[in-house]
């Protein structure tokens, strides 16, 4: 018995060993950009904000940020009626060739991003589009629709199927059934997709680096930082996407929380 | 009651109507298969296309020629970074879904509810930090005298070289795939009959045999699915190798930036593209075909 005890008070410390690996990174990232030394080591260096003071002055920053953004929200936004679209499809039809359309909705994040960004790098420059916005942006698109479709989707199938049909029965084209049933069902999915594929667009850096051309993006300039000089600049501006990031996040589950209906799950 | 039940389960089953072509269902059907034929499966085909291109001074040239293919899979440097990259990924599959299973394991039949949501969001938070800045952390802790071989001092062990070697590059790949496979065994591990189990225990299976002899088997799909998955990231990361591993030695997704980056060759980096994409098909069609062979049902 105390044998088996034992097994289990050490596989619970596994357990967070494992947990520690995953979130160390992340814990050391945020310690490292407010640590005096270049080159951290124990024991830590003077509490500092210089890293912070450096990445303000750095003139390289804004537009890269600037652009993070306009790809960010243009991105979220189509990526996210185009997943809508395909999501109601899936839902509501079945034709002949289903798998290979569910297949061009899904399969975009299982290509590695290294050869998306040279397929992309390619053909984008043969459409003259290389080195623009708009070619981070469509890229970019591929790459989230299918976390707007696959969360769009979920909701969907939490929907009892009679509702909309009972909207066609009172006289409701199937326009205006979109418009009061299915829409306002699936409004906090859409939220949630809107936030969840900025996040996606946010930390996307090898199509970008691809496809960007001068027009860098802000984890461009992280790995561009990152095959150059070594410093904490780059833990710094980590701390303040991940805030940005992770407030997205809990957005987006707080909205899903929230509107959970009230009835258990099955 | 039993009525309504049965109604509303046939209407909840109910199987989605036929497409008829008419404006609203083509307006739904049609964006996102425009969108994607266009703009991922039409890169993707062009990028077929440009391995039989070739360059003339140092102009892309349409062709039809085959010598990228010859330069690239004649080269002995290619094949050794081919295997090596194969040995690499299913390494990385292997050591993560090891790593990960007791903690499934655990989270799955032994946490309370509350844990397990608890860790599921804490598993989901790293796919929203930059695995960018998650690698150049590792690269600081694990450097020459960075953190950890400082606390190691502190103990008389080490210095170790953790960083532009093998392990740095594991690392990284641990970094990128950990909880993404947790997170998938967790999901398979709940959807196991928690009777056979139970049954398994009464008649006298120790907890280690039950395990083995039905809790693996009734999660195959989902254990080989992480695994797969795993094997994907790791195959085509460029992150760890370069940056954690150093480059030293390569490995396909290294190779292939380094001819597009410094060579300016994209017919034979898209030779390489190709025969990534053709490996990675190939894994995982094995590995369905594993997963969902004999008489595994999920």
């Amino acid at each position: 018995m105390s044998l088996r005890r034992i097994g289990t008070v050490l596989l619970w410390c596994y357990v967070v060993t494992v947990f520690a690996f995953i979130m160390a990174p992340i814990a050391t990232s945020f310690i490292v950009s407010f640590n005096f030394d270049r080159f951290p080591t124990l024991p830590l260096g003077a509490f500092s904000l210089r890293w912070y003071q450096d990445i303000a002055q750095d003139p390289m920053l804004p537009p890269a940020f600037r652009n993070t953004i306009i790809v960010g929200f243009t991105v979220s936004v189509i990526a996210t009626t185009l997943g809508f679209a395909a999501a109601y499809t899936d839902y509501r039809y079945r034709f002949a060739g289903k798998q290979v359309y569910l297949a061009l909705a899904l399969l975009p994040p299982t290509i590695p991003v290294v050869i998306l960004g040279l397929a992309m790098l390619i053909f984008l420059t043969k459409i003259g589009l290389f080195g623009t916005l708009k070619a981070i942006i469509i890229s970019h698109i591929v790459v989230c629709l299918p976390f707007a479709m696959a969360l769009i989707r979920l909701r969907l199938s939490q929907m009892d199927q009679s509702l909309e049909a009972a909207a066609w029965n009172l006289g409701a084209t199937e326009w205006r059934a979109m418009r009061d049933v299915i829409l306002p069902f699936t409004l906090p999915a859409i939220l949630a997709a809107l936030f969840i594929t900025m996040a996606v667009s946010f930390d996307e850096y090898a199509i970008a680096w691809f496809v960007s051309g001068f027009q860098e993006t802000l984890p461009v300039r992280i790995l561009a930082m990152f095959q150059g000089q070594v410093s904490p600049r780059i833990n710094a501006i980590g701390s303040i996407v991940f805030t940005i990031t992770m407030t997205l996040v809990i957005l987006a589950q707080a909205i899903l929380l929230l509107r959970r209906p009230a009835r258990a799950p099955d | 009651m039993s009525l309504r039940t049965a109604a509303a389960s046939v209407a909840e089953n109910a199987a989605p109507a036929r497409l008829r072509p008419n404006p609203f269902a083509l307006t739904w059907a049609l964006p996102m298969a425009i969108w994607q034929l266009l703009f991922f499966v039409a890169p993707l085909c062009f990028l077929f296309v440009m391995t039989f291109w070739i360059v003339q001074n140092f102009r892309l040239t349409p062709a039809f020629d085959l010598q990228n293919w010859h330069a690239m899979l004649g080269a002995r440097y290619f094949w050794e970074i081919y295997f090596r990259t194969l040995i690499y990924g299913l390494l990385a599959a292997g050591l993560v879904s090891l790593i990960a299973f007791p903690c499934s394991y655990m989270l799955a039949f032994r946490a309370p509810f509350s844990l397990r949501w608890f860790a599921v969001f804490l598993l989901i938070t790293p796919f929203f930090t930059s695995y960018l800045v998650r690698s150049y952390s590792w690269k600081v802790v694990l450097t020459g005298n960075g953190i950890v071989n400082a606390g190691l001092g502190f103990l008389r062990l080490g210095p170790f070289d953790m960083v532009n070697n093998l392990f740095g590059t594991m690392v990284g790949y641990l970094t990128l795939t950990l909880p993404l496979v947790v997170l998938l065994q967790l999901f398979s591990l709940a959807y196991v009959d928690r009777n056979l189990v139970e049954a398994a225990h009464n008649l006298g299976c120790t907890a280690i045999k039950t395990v083995f002899l039905i809790v693996m088997p009734a999660a195959r799909v989902g254990i080989v699915l992480a695994a797969t998955f795993a094997f994907i990231l790791s195959f085509g990361d460029y992150v760890s190798p370069s940056l954690l591993g150093g480059s030293k030695p390569p490995t396909l997704s290294v190779l292939m930036v380094d001819v597009v980056k410094s060579g300016a060759n994209w017919p034979q980096a898209s030779v390489v593209a190709v025969m990534m994409i053709v490996t990675l098909l190939a894994v995982s069609f094995a590995a369905l075909i594993y997963a969902y062979g004999g008489k595994g049902r999920g």
